[in-house]
């Protein structure tokens, strides 16, 4: 049975904070494609398309046919655990560190045998277990093997944790705390354990409806922040940038205009100064010291979160500057995810699709409600994933495009404008 | 030099006999700048980013670029600004002529009114009280609105925004068209946000100070501070915008000269206090 995770003991300040270690990295690009399915979630194997075997681990053609059609599919997880061993000794420095740890063999219902890391709740082989794909801290793909079922505290697992970004008890600063979407966050924060939430709030004499009942919370504390103000952004990163674990950038300008419905480019610059320039500015200014911080306990660094928008993949016309803005931030987002991967800091893109908010009043439904969004954001940070689309419209925006960038971009074109 | 006008005001100045009063706010990211309706085009905040500080960027040298509205912090609002004003001839920062940047000063101590009621409009009959006490405004004089406004340095008091909107002090109409129309003042001058009160856009014409000051090719300042340093009259203001282009206005440095002989009104309210015959000296003056 998992031990509830408890509030770590105060940092001991005359220990150095240890520098992050991370799990071996590389991978064949065919082995990407494993990557590529858990940075969303997912756990897909190769099947091949001609005589339907699953195959593991990944290769360039079929291992009972050779064929090289093989097709990313996704997978239940559900099999057996056939063995398991737990690991002593390692030359790998980021193992080394967390000995002793359970790995085990599960013969999957699909065919293949996987090595899996194993939850500690797994029974002895043989069991039934469900394995799942998540990035590890190197942001590759890990197969964990879960109970099958759900076990009282199972998120708080020792290594599970080294595959997740659990909120619990860590800090958490949320840019944009007075816009809806911030409110929910912070009340989703402080509903999953967080130690504390730093609530930012630009423009302290505008008053949203809501954010008074978010600033008497006890786990939250009012900081002010403007993403356009650099020297602000400079000076939060001074007072409390050392100490935040999960950054979310929910901040956001969004006006409902294409190219030709406005005159002048006031809007797409303010759009860009929040969307695009703000990133950059909590980039340069916060990530230094949640890069020091990857394996600062229990309680490390661990999420940056951007919330994008699924107008990110192709632009939707009608808000058309808005969505350039946050294609900008997506390029950038990845830039970040780059210079953090040393880390294991985790760079989450969230991209939603319209939220019902007052900037998208006269989008017909579905439209992601804040607090269904916040909720979506607390469960990545819980889950493995690195690109996340809440919501029934970002996933089939998402499913198109992938099927058809192109087809996608004609039928956006050919959407109504408001 | 030889003895001028000009040489005796260094004199003047060189000796502390004319104080040097800066009516200027700050430019800082924190200073609030003007709120309206987000789906409308939006004054920008001050804003400022480092390009080297002896660095890699440039080792010897430090300095910034900055971006801000043309009305952001202190600053001059041009006929140009309003719709009333945009026929004018010379109605822009660029056209303005120069001397009309020199100019004497009127102080109106509005502040235990502003005090008790945030939302004080001031009036005709105010403004006559007041010269009956200080004398007839002199045509071409800015008329300096003193609300102690400024001294609300928290952001959130000095914008005193709630769900109506904004309560700020300004002029009603009436006062506004005397002090063109019986007057002929140079423009009006606010310690608040704007020259207009929080909620002139309820008044008839909406922002009344702007639509008849601009209309008739008067200026305004707004953002001021330290108007409590000046005497109700003798100043001089000189108040100089950025040359821009079809400027509509420009943040701007305002100072004033102030003849030491004139007590601020803090120094003549004591004297008042302590005798007949000081009160009678200050009012000679």
């Amino acid at each position: 049975m998992t031990r509830p995770l408890v509030r770590p003991p105060r940092k001991n300040p005359i220990l150095r904070t240890r520098l992050p270690t991370l799990p071996p990295a590389a991978r064949s690009r065919v082995a990407l494609g494993l990557t590529a399915a858990a940075a969303r979630g997912r756990f897909e194997l190769q099947v091949c398309r001609d005589c339907g075997t699953v195959q593991y681990p990944p290769r360039e053609a079929c291992r009972a046919c050779l064929s090289p059609r093989l097709d990313w599919r996704v997978q239940d997880g559900n099999g057996e655990l056939v063995a398991e061993t737990t690991l002593r000794h390692s030359h790998e420095l980021f193992f080394r560190e967390r000995m002793p740890w359970r790995l085990g063999l599960v013969k999957l219902d699909s065919g293949p045998l996987v090595v899996a890391h194993l939850h500690g709740d797994c029974a002895a082989a043989p069991t039934r277990v469900r394995v799942r794909a998540h990035l590890d801290r190197a942001g590759q793909a890990a197969l964990v093997a879960l109970p099958d079922k759900d076990t009282p505290h199972m998120a708080d697992d020792r290594e599970l944790r080294e595959l997740t970004c659990d909120p619990k008890f860590r800090k958490v600063l949320v840019t944009d705390a007075k816009a809806p979407l911030g409110q929910a966050l912070v009340e989703a924060l402080v509903d999953a354990g967080v130690d504390l939430v730093w609530a930012g709030e630009a423009e302290p004499w505008k008053k949203p409806p809501g954010f008074e009942r978010i600033k008497a919370l006890p786990q939250v504390a009012v900081v002010p922040l403007d993403l356009t103000d650099s020297r602000a952004v400079k000076q939060l990163a001074g007072e409390i940038g050392g100490r935040v674990d999960i950054l979310i950038n929910n901040a956001d300008h969004h006006r409902n205009f294409g190219i030709a419905a406005r005159d002048g480019i006031e809007t797409a610059r303010a759009e860009m100064d929040v969307n695009y320039f703000g990133l950059l500015r909590l980039a340069q200014e916060f990530a230094p010291a949640m890069r020091a911080r990857g394996a600062d306990g229990q309680s490390s660094a661990v999420a940056w979160v951007n919330v994008l928008s699924v107008f990110a993949l192709s632009n939707f016309p009608p808000h058309g500057t808005y969505s350039a803005s946050k294609a900008a931030a997506l390029s950038l987002a990845q830039c970040l995810r780059a210079e953090l991967a040393p880390t294991g800091v985790r760079i989450v893109n969230v991209f939603p699709g319209p939220i019902d908010d007052e900037w998208n009043q006269t989008l017909p439904p579905p439209k992601i409600a804040p607090a269904r969004l916040a909720a979506d954001i607390v469960a990545a940070l819980r889950g493995g994933a690195e690109d996340v689309f809440p919501g029934n419209v970002a996933q089939d925006w998402l499913e198109r495009w992938r099927d058809n960038p192109k087809a996608l971009e004609r039928e956006l074109a050919a959407m109504p404008q408001p | 030099m030889s003895d001028t006008v000009l040489s005796r005001l260094l004199a003047e100045l060189a000796g502390g006999r004319i104080r040097i009063v800066d009516l200027t706010q700050t430019l800082s990211p924190d200073f609030p700048q003007i709120v309206l309706p987000p789906e409308m085009g939006q004054a920008w905040p001050f804003r400022i980013e480092e390009a080297s500080r002896y660095d890699a960027r440039g080792p010897g040298w430090y300095w910034n670029n900055f971006s801000c509205s043309e009305h952001t912090g202190t600053h001059f609002d041009a006929p140009i600004h309003w719709i009333s004003g945009r026929h004018l001839p010379d109605n822009s920062t660029d056209t303005i002529a120069a001397e009309k940047f020199v100019a004497p000063a009127c102080v109106l101590d509005c502040s235990h009114e502003a005090a008790s009621d945030p939302d004080f409009l001031l009036s005709v009959d105010f403004l006559r009280k007041w010269e009956r006490r200080h004398g007839r405004i002199a045509a071409g004089s800015w008329v300096l609105m003193r609300t102690d406004w400024s001294k609300r340095t928290d952001p959130v008091a000095y914008q005193n925004i709630d769900e109506t909107g904004q309560h700020t002090p300004g002029p009603n109409t009436d006062a506004v068209r005397f002090l063109i129309e019986e007057r002929g003042v140079l423009g009006f001058g606010s310690e608040a946000i704007g020259t207009d009160a929080g909620q002139a856009f309820h008044l008839k014409p909406p922002y009344p100070c702007h639509y008849y000051m601009h209309g008739s090719g008067r200026f305004g300042l707004q953002c001021l501070t330290n108007l409590d340093l000046l005497p109700p009259v003798g100043s001089v203001l000189i108040a100089a915008p950025l040359k821009i282009k079809e400027g509509s206005g420009s943040p701007l440095r305002v100072i004033a000269l102030v003849p030491q002989s004139m007590p601020a009104p803090a120094v003549a309210r004591v004297a008042r206090k302590k005798s007949k015959t000081s009160r009678a000296r200050t009012r000679r003056r």
